[in-house]
């Protein structure tokens, strides 16, 4: 009980909560909560049928997991008053989170509020990993990680850490988030290994709309993860919005002319691929950078991310769902083409290409200082789950799918065969409807 | 000529193909199917209701060959289609009286040797 005392002392609204800026960002949160569903679309439609509703729970599951942690502990060690590297203990079990203003905002709020970001943030690794990691290991990861990894990163840049006070500019996330999760994804994959026929046999999409659908839905979450992140219904709010509108605009439209002139094929995978690309690569700029910069920056980010995934696909890297390709070449050149691009004008510090070559260096630092202890940390977490429980299931129920063993569940059935089981003490004295068959004979099958 | 029935994991379909392609074994029919061979059986629970999945997704396979072709391809589907866990399936081996290809009205042994196209 004593726990929940803090939070009953008596709160005035503070003058300083702004009534628009906490309207907003209501309904922000609750768009960049949306996008961890959609991200379970995105990856489950990617994945074979016998894979799908395992690889959706890795993102569902990540909401509670990830949304518990981060309450309870990470949100301290982000958003705390701390030191250079990561925040301290008083917010520690939500203490002296209540309704008092951070910022223009309820402090709850803005909790709540990052909350959605460390949920999708931790739910990305997951693509890296699919079709062959137990349910339960996985969890453990990513709770560790979102504590022992998001949460200092984000103290770095959001927090008032050391890549704040140097200058780094993120944002609403391109490092934290992006470059974050797939440095981790890329360790998971290679400690992980490879999908047992992963090179030998092809593992195409079982549901492509599935796959269309949730960039879609990704689109419509990430306006309120990156106009959100303006923390206040401004003109940066607009102005991220508007560049969250123009930059995937142009990604998708050099994605398609690249699957074309490679292909003379525009493929509703590849659109679908290209819009999250966008997504990622002005999620660092958004509010920093003018819309005529978007649509270059959206156009250019296309061709690394594109390139990756042709190298990807050809090596025997198995991350499944083009995490590193997407997130880690998108987040990079978002984050670097910030530093180019930046403007004061529109709300930044000026880039490269407006007088500042050297906001380009302190771009390149914050990607290194993010993969760099992303991956490290992340190889001694899995290292260490690795050492307590086994990572991967037996080679039977990789081959037979996770869905059954792992869930009890498969997406697709038809019901044929399925016997009704009713509990003994549910039965009247006649026998149940659905008699179970006798054990089969010798020879029948 | 006999007919080859063989009901095998669709999880190893793709062994059992490319076991049959290195044997040299060209010409087969596939239908997806669903059995009881004894496996054990799986539980399942959907919002409250259990349910027990008495069939299993299967994988039929038909292949017609000559007879130098039988043992060749049943040594195939036995080596490619095995886990050793119960479930794997089963292999019949059946008389055929007559083939006939359909385009060009060959008729038995002519008609199940591969076409070797130019």
């Amino acid at each position: 009980m004593s726990l929940l005392l803090p939070l009953a002392p008596t709160w005035s609204l503070a003058a300083a909560v702004s009534p628009a800026d906490t309207a907003w960002m209501l309904v922000a949160t609750a768009l960049v909560l949306l996008m961890t569903p959609a991200l379970a679309f995105f990856y489950g439609g990617l994945v074979r049928a016998k894979n799908v509703l395992n690889t959706m729970m890795m993102s569902v599951a990540a909401m509670a997991a990830v949304g518990i942690a981060w309450a309870l502990v990470g949100y301290s060690l982000a958003f705390a008053p701390g030191g250079a590297l990561v925040g301290g203990l008083d917010h520690l079990f939500l203490r002296g989170v209540g309704l008092d203003a951070k910022g223009t905002l309820p402090h709850l709020l803005f909790m709540a509020y990052q909350a959605t970001f460390a949920i999708i943030t931790a739910a990305l690794i997951s693509g890296a990993v699919v079709e062959r990691i137990r349910f339960g290991p996985y969890l453990a990861f990513i709770t560790a990680w979102s504590v022992v990894v998001y949460a200092p990163v984000a103290h770095w840049v959001w927090g008032g850490g050391w890549l704040a006070k140097l200058g780094a500019l993120d944002f609403a996330g391109g490092t934290v988030v992006h470059v974050n999760a797939a440095a981790a994804a890329l360790v998971a994959a290679l400690i992980v290994g490879p999908r047992r026929d992963y090179g030998r046999q092809a593992q195409l999409p079982h549901n492509i709309p599935f796959v269309v659908l949730g960039a879609g839905l990704l689109w419509f979450g990430w306006f309120g993860f990156n106009a959100g992140s303006a923390l206040a219904a401004n003109g940066i709010a607009a102005l991220a919005f508007t560049n969250t509108l123009l930059a995937p605009a142009t990604t998708l439209l050099v994605w398609m002319l690249l699957d074309q002139l490679r292909s003379k094929r525009t493929t509703a995978v590849g659109a679908a691929t290209g819009v999250v690309v966008g997504l990622v690569a002005i999620t660092p700029a958004a509010g920093y950078i003018g819309p005529l910069s978007a649509l270059l920056l959206g156009g250019f980010a296309a061709l690394p991310s594109y390139a990756a995934i042709l190298l990807r696909s050809r090596s025997a890297l198995d991350d499944s769902l083009d995490v590193v390709a997407a997130h880690g070449i998108g987040g990079t050149t978002g984050a670097l083409l910030t530093g180019v691009l930046a403007q004061a004008v529109w709300g930044g510090t000026d880039g490269a290409l407006f007088g500042a070559p050297r906001q380009l260096l302190w771009q390149a630092i914050g990607v290194a200082a993010a993969a760099l202890y992303s991956a490290g940390a992340s190889f001694a977490l899995l290292k260490l789950i690795g050492k307590l429980v086994p990572l991967r299931p037996a080679a039977r129920v990789e081959g037979m799918g996770l869905d059954l063993q792992e869930h009890g569940e498969e997406a697709y059935t038809t019901g044929e065969g399925a016997i009704l089981v009713i509990p003994e003490e549910a039965l009247p004295e006649r026998a149940p409807a659905g008699l179970p068959l006798p054990a089969p004979a010798e020879g029948a099958f | 000529m006999k007919l080859i029935v063989a009901i095998i994991r669709p999880e190893k379909l793709h062994d059992v193909l490319e076991a049959l392609f290195r044997a040299e074994v060209r010409g087969l029919t596939i239908t997806r199917a669903q059995g009881h061979g004894g496996e054990m059986e799986r539980v399942e629970t959907y919002r409250g209701t259990t349910v027990k999945m008495e069939l299993v997704d299967k994988v039929r396979l038909d292949i017609g060959v000559s007879d130098p072709f039988v043992d060749v391809t049943v040594a195939a589907l036995q080596r490619s289609a095995r886990t050793g866990d119960v479930g794997d399936g089963k292999i019949f081996v059946l008389p055929v009286e007559k083939v006939i290809r359909i385009r060009t009205g060959e008729e038995d042994v002519g008609a199940v040797t591969p076409v070797t196209t130019g």
